[in-house]
Parts: C-alpha cells; sequence; structure tokens
C-alpha cells in the first residue's frame, strides 16, 4: 500500500462536528480528564450506540470523537495495519462526519486510533494514542461479577492476578500470556492495556504522548498521561520479557519490529513481515530490503 | 443587561468546544503547561478561559458551585442559559468556580469514594497570574519537573495523599489555564 495524505473532505453537514451530539461529548470529555488524573483507573461512562458493531472499536471512536479538532491529523491501525476494513472504515467514518485531514504517516498523525498495537516508532509530544478495548477489566477472567473486581481495585487486591501469571510458569515453565499483559500504573491500579502483545507494553510506560482508552461495550475509559510509570507484572526469578517471533522481516529487513506470520502457499511455505504496515513501508522506501522482497 | 447573558458563549460550539477541551486535556495531562483557551467572553468577574472551561464541561447534569465574588446575578443567569447547569453548595458539586481564598477549606468538596474515585469535584480557580514558576511539581504526565505559580503548597500535599481519592484542579487567569491532577507531587 502506497502511504499517502488525504486532504479534508468536505463534512457531511447532516451530522455535528464528529458525529456525537455537544452533550455526550461532554460528558466523554469529562471521564476522560478523570481518567488522566487517576492513571489506570476504569471511569465508567454513557456509553453510545454507534454506527458500528460492538466489537468494532466503538469505545475508541467515541474518544476519537471526543477529543478531536478540525486541524488534527487521523491516522488509524488494526493490528499495525493502515490498510483493513476497520481502519478504512473508520478513517473515512471521520473523514465524513468531522472533516479531519487523515494520514498513514505515524509521525504526522496527531491523534492515532488503534486496535491491539502501538506503532514502532516513538510517539512525541502533542500525539495522542486512542486504543479500541474489548475488555478493560484485567481481573474479568479471574473474577466475574463486577461488584468484586471493583472491590479488588479499591482494596489494590491484586494476588489472584499474580497467582495466575504463577501458574502458568508452573504449567508452561514461562508466563504465557502473550497478549493483554497486565501492568502496574503508578504502584497503583493494574490496567489491562488492551490486546496489544506484550511486545509492545515497554511502550506503555514512559510515552511523551497521551494514552486513552476506550470500551465502548463495558463502557469504561482509562488513561495513561504522558511519562506515567507502567511496570509489567512479573516474578523477580521470572521477569518480564517482550518477545517476538525470531526472525527479521521478510520485506524491510527490520530486527526489531514485531512480526505478522503469514501463510504464503499450501505447502508450509510462511514469511514474516512488519505488523506496522507505515513502519514496513517507510523502511523500504529508504531502500531496507529483505529476503522475501519482490 | 439580556444582552450579556445571551451573548459571550461559544459561536460555533462544536469546533471550539472541541479545541477548548484539547486545552484543558493537555493541562491536565501535562501539569505545569500553560494553555491558551479562547473562544468565551463571559460576563465579569469571570476570565475567558474559565467561561470556556463552563461551556466545554458543564451542563445540566453537573451541579457548580459558585464562591462569593462569583455568585452574581449576571453570571447565574449566564451560566443557566449558555450551560443549565444546577447551582448547589460545595458538599454536592461536581465543578467549583471561585477565588483560592474562597475555595477553601478542601475538605468541603468531594474526594470520591474507593471504589468509584472519579466522583469527586474538579475545582476552577481564577487566579491573579499564571506563571511557570514557583512550587515545584513532579508526577504523571511530567517528565522530570515543572514549576507553576500555585496559590499555596499544603492544601495541594494533603489532597495528593489521599490519592486515589482527592480533587482535581483548572487554574484560570485571563485567556491561560493549567491544570493539577491529584497525582502531582508538590513541593
Amino acid at each position: 500500500m502506497n502511504a499517502q495524505h488525504e486532504e479534508p473532505v468536505t463534512m457531511d453537514q447532516d451530522y455535528n462536528f464528529a458525529y456525537l451530539d455537544e452533550q455526550t461529548k461532554r460528558m466523554i470529555r469529562r471521564a476522560i480528564l478523570k481518567g488522566l488524573a487517576i492513571p489506570g483507573y476504569q471511569v465508567p461512562f454513557a456509553s453510545r450506540e454507534m454506527p458500528m458493531p460492538y466489537g468494532w472499536g466503538t469505545g475508541g471512536v467515541q474518544v476519537s470523537a471526543a477529543v478531536m479538532t478540525r486541524d488534527d491529523k487521523f491516522k488509524v491501525i488494526d493490528q499495525g495495519a493502515d490498510d483493513t476494513t476497520n481502519a478504512v472504515s473508520i478513517r473515512s467514518f471521520f473523514q465524513r462526519v468531522a472533516g479531519v485531514a487523515t494520514t498513514t504517516r505515524t509521525a504526522d498523525a496527531t491523534i492515532v486510533q488503534t486496535r491491539h498495537r502501538i506503532p514502532e516508532q516513538d510517539l512525541v509530544e502533542g500525539q495522542i494514542l486512542v486504543y479500541q478495548v474489548p475488555i478493560p477489566e484485567p481481573l474479568r477472567f479471574l473474577e466475574p461479577r463486577e461488584s468484586e473486581t471493583r472491590k479488588m481495585h479499591s482494596l489494590e487486591e491484586y494476588g489472584l492476578m499474580h497467582v495466575k501469571l504463577y501458574e502458568d510458569i508452573s504449567r508452561h515453565g514461562h508466563i504465557a500470556t502473550a497478549y493483554s499483559y497486565p501492568v502496574k500504573v503508578e504502584g497503583r491500579y493494574v490496567m489491562d492495556p488492551s490486546p496489544i502483545p506484550k511486545f509492545d507494553n515497554p511502550k506503555l510506560g514512559d510515552c511523551a504522548a497521551i494514552q486513552l482508552f476506550g470500551a465502548g461495550r463495558e463502557q469504561r475509559i482509562y488513561a495513561l498521561p504522558p511519562y506515567t510509570n507502567a511496570v509489567s507484572l512479573d516474578f523477580e526469578d521470572h521477569p518480564f520479557e517482550a518477545s517476538k517471533a525470531d526472525h527479521p522481516c521478510g520485506l524491510c529487513d527490520a530486527q526489531n519490529s514485531y512480526l505478522d506470520e503469514v501463510i504464503i502457499d499450501d505447502a508450509g511455505g510462511r514469511m514474516f513481515v512488519c505488523s506496522d504496515t507505515d513502519f514496513c513501508t517507510m523502511r523500504q522506501a529508504d531502500g531496507h530490503k529483505g529476503k522475501d522482497a519482490a | 443587561m439580556q444582552v450579556e447573558t445571551l451573548g459571550g458563549g461559544f459561536s460555533d460550539p462544536a469546533l471550539q468546544s472541541a479545541a477548548a477541551f484539547r486545552g484543558v486535556m493537555e493541562a491536565m495531562a501535562r501539569p505545569g503547561t500553560l494553555q491558551s483557551v479562547r473562544g468565551a467572553t463571559p460576563p465579569a468577574p469571570l476570565s475567558a478561559a474559565a467561561g470556556a472551561v463552563l461551556l466545554t464541561l458543564c451542563d445540566t447534569e453537573t451541579p457548580l458551585h459558585l464562591t462569593q465574588g462569583f455568585d452574581t446575578p449576571d453570571l447565574r443567569s449566564w451560566i443557566a442559559f449558555h450551560t443549565g447547569a444546577p447551582i448547589v453548595g460545595p458538599s454536592h458539586c461536581q465543578f467549583a468556580l471561585g477565588h483560592w481564598d474562597d475555595l477553601m477549606p478542601l475538605s468541603n468538596y468531594q474526594v470520591g469514594t474507593s471504589e468509584y474515585p472519579d466522583r469527586s469535584a474538579t475545582l476552577i480557580v481564577e487566579m491573579p497570574d499564571l506563571k511557570q514558576s514557583g512550587a515545584t511539581l513532579k508526577g504523571p504526565g511530567i517528565k522530570s519537573q515543572a514549576s507553576l505559580s500555585l496559590p499555596c503548597i499544603t492544601p495541594f500535599q494533603n489532597n495528593a495523599a489521599l490519592f486515589p481519592l482527592g480533587v482535581d484542579f483548572i487554574f484560570t487567569c485571563g485567556e491561560t489555564l493549567a491544570a493539577l491532577p491529584r497525582t502531582t507531587e508538590v513541593f
């Protein structure tokens, strides 16, 4: 895919700017401010029906709509890619209802909405990363009752999460949790970073950009202000390890980017390529060439 | 008089409140930075920045407390017309507006509950001036340290000690604002 900038198209005047009505935006904005004031804490909000099904990023879309201004440059990635269905449709949604400019270049974007990845390129001050979150509660699969998980957060009772990680070790010999790897924020709240691979976890803490998390179906917003401490849970004898497939990218030869494994024929052939399409495209444009590049 | 009540709001509410919110959000996410917020021309003594904050965040769902000096008929009717926020006492408010001394003591305000620390008040503090000097700030949102001309220090330290409970602050002066969440260490 050729990376490109698209100029703002004319906004559809049948909708309010950024689709949501002003009262809804105020409600979401108040939740975002409390989320920033209490990093890692899940703020309940009155999530609205959006013109897309739950599970397609309604939480992220509502957060993006609440923070977006006319001058923003908007980028959407789905598992790192700019050109997948979810990314393309959310990008065109905001082109239509907000008249906002879009881009696929991470460095040029002011708002990046993401499903399940953090861009490879370091984010800078002035950028906002909006995560689409399916299950915001890190303790949910250990304790299904919201009344109980809320109490556990209030009492800072996270022993159960450590038991889960310990059971991983006793069963597999290492911590087998590979995505949605829980982090402790500023030594207080345990937070689900959304299903990003644990490879991305080290980028959560001390990030220059504002990170906002929106869960539409579960009606929760949470946030990490810039330069916030977010530590992946681990044990002294089993320290956290950010893992990735042990290959270079087949197209751009990057050694340190997160890779997708792609099956290329029915004879067991496969290649590994960067999951971040913008990062890979930029590297190829700079002349880097992997072993599978055409 | 009536003109003053009906005027002074955003001329393009959707776009101007979006821009104003970005200023407030950047301020809350990066304590110690100064943000410029324009578009509102509320009646005196309310500053343009505080007016924009009210227009951006307050509506019929957010009880507002006005301290003496700001509890004037002019301001009440401006707020009623533009936001519809109910005016209440400090113990029930979600937002409070006033000068620092009139807003005290902080124990008047809701600090949230241990299960819902977000159910806490946000204080909009009108300041005589606002500079990046004075008290030293550290914490989330601040790379190493920042400075802000706070009116005092001890109440902010006591508030931060309540974390995750506590109130949050937005400081306004003219068209400038800054913010201080409960997480910031002040010394």
